[in-house]
């Protein structure tokens, strides 16, 4: 058996399995063809902490595949948290359903669960850590929307603190990317991980024009000492239709929401606007790996 | 020199040309402390040609296991082991750092699973060489060399 905790389990050629299997599945995550591959399966959403959006993502790719969904709320989570410790907990649960999702505030917590789970697990998000399904409905939205074999992307924002940045670069590097940093000094990728993948930083005006893909993440104000140097940081990286005047036609803008303010609304309606549908795409790639994991614990 | 400074041993194991200031972590590791029976010399701050200054342990009847020797890596990268038997050495050979742990360290990430208090877990690590000896947490990914304030 086999289960899905960082980006780096997987080989390019699972990558590639995962995104072809999503494309295929897209009028199924639409509702618009009724497929039973998981029917009689049963997945446990277990979210130590909340994150609405993946939550759900994870629990309509399921149905929509004939499975069904138990829910661990983060209420009963938290009460969870306090007396009974994770490793017991997985043990049960295990013994409940053909797969786990889990998304917990401590890192390696995904990991740790794995081992002591008797079914495939699915990380959705472990602290600082990984968060490996996003990183492939984003490398499925680039595949899709604009390219991903020597794309040209600018990562906007907090790229330090950011878990999403952190595994996508990692895969992207899988892709010959070309990789710009758009962000404050205090927020750049952590000097390891440039190492690692290489890309270069730079102001966003002076590449708008080159690049085929922006991704933009929130810049946070808990990461500052006050606000006022908060206010003087985020504003500068705030993308607007006026910035985008020298973008290439079919320039996309990503963003793994929530956004705040870190895009104008006026983008929304421009045709480079493209995080609703990278929304979406979480539908599909969700089933994807849910067939995948199950079919690596047949 | 050194042989003037402590005792030879009938039999056991003398780690040699560990760092100056190194050998109370090399007995921790050894798990020496006063409920021990082992006869135990210890040198420190020793002149050393090759490295200035250096600390040496003598362990009487008492030969290393494999964890035991790449834990004493870690710390003390240079170290040399001396078999010991009837007086005389029988083996030498330098320590090598071991490639995976697990327990010894602890992550120096608080927010690690492998550092939660109510769960059956023991850390688990990958060493790696690059210009300087380093950890990667199995779990949450940290690296870090700051192997002694880090020791269990
Ligand atoms: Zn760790």
């Amino acid at each position: 058996m086999k289960h899905l905790i960082s980006i780096e389990d997987l080989s390019k050629s699972d990558i590639e399995r995962i995104l072809n299997l999503a494309e295929y599945l897209i009028p199924v995550a639409e509702g618009k063809k009724r497929m039973e591959i998981m029917r009689g399966k049963i997945l446990a959403n277990l979210f130590f902490e909340p994150s609405t959006r993946t939550r759900m993502s994870f629990e309509v790719a399921m149905k929509r595949l004939g499975g069904e969904v138990v829910n661990l709320t983060s209420q009963e989570a938290s009460s969870i948290a306090k007396g009974e410790n994770l490793a017991d907990t997985i043990r049960v649960i295990s013994g409940y359903a053909d797969v786990i999702v889990i998304r917990h505030s401590l890192e390696g917590a995904a990991k740790f669960a794995a081992e002591n789970s008797s079914v495939p697990v699915i990380n959705a998000g472990d602290g600082a850590g990984q968060h490996p399904t996003q990183t492939l409905l984003d490398l499925f939205t680039l595949r899709r929307e604009a390219k991903l074999e020597n794309v040209k992307i600018a990562l906007v924002g907090d790229l330090k603190y950011s878990r999403t940045v952190h595994s996508l670069v990692k895969a992207l590097k899988l892709y010959n990317a070309k990789i710009y940093y758009v962000c404050p000094d205090t927020l750049m990728l952590p000097e390891e991980l440039v190492e690692e993948v290489g890309g270069e930083r730079v102001a966003l005006e002076d590449i708008i024009s080159e690049v085929d893909a922006i991704y933009v993440t929130r810049i946070q104000k808990e990461r500052f000492p006050d606000e006022e140097e908060y206010r003087k940081v985020a504003g500068s990286y705030v993308i607007t239709s006026k910035i985008l005047e020298n973008a290439k036609e079919d320039l996309i803008i990503m963003h793994p929401l929530p956004r705040v303010d870190e895009i104008t609304f006026d983008v929304d309606k421009t045709k480079h606007a493209v995080y609703y549908k990278q929304a979406f795409y979480g539908v599909p790639v969700r089933m994807a790996i849910l067939c995948e994991v199950v079919e690596w614990s047949n | 020199m050194e042989q003037l400074t402590i005792s030879k041993i009938r039999e056991g194991t003398v780690i040699d040309h560990i760092n100056a200031g190194k050998a109370p972590l090399v007995l921790k590791i050894l798990g020496i402390d006063k409920g021990s029976k082992e006869t135990v010399s210890l040198a420190m701050n020793v002149p050393s040609k090759k490295m200035g200054k250096k600390d040496i342990v003598k362990v009487e009847g008492k030969f290393l296991g494999e964890e035991e020797l790449n834990k004493i890596a870690l710390i003390a990268p240079g170290a040399t082991i001396n078999i010991i038997k009837d007086y005389k050495i029988v083996k030498k050979f330098k320590v090598t750092p071991p490639e995976k742990l697990e327990g010894i360290l602890r992550c120096p990430n608080r927010n690690c699973i492998s550092n939660a208090e109510r769960e059956p877990i023991t850390p688990k690590f990958k060493i790696v060489k690059k210009s300087t000896l380093f950890a990667v947490c199995e779990y949450c990914g940290r690296r870090f060399s700051n192997f002694e304030d880090n020791l269990e």
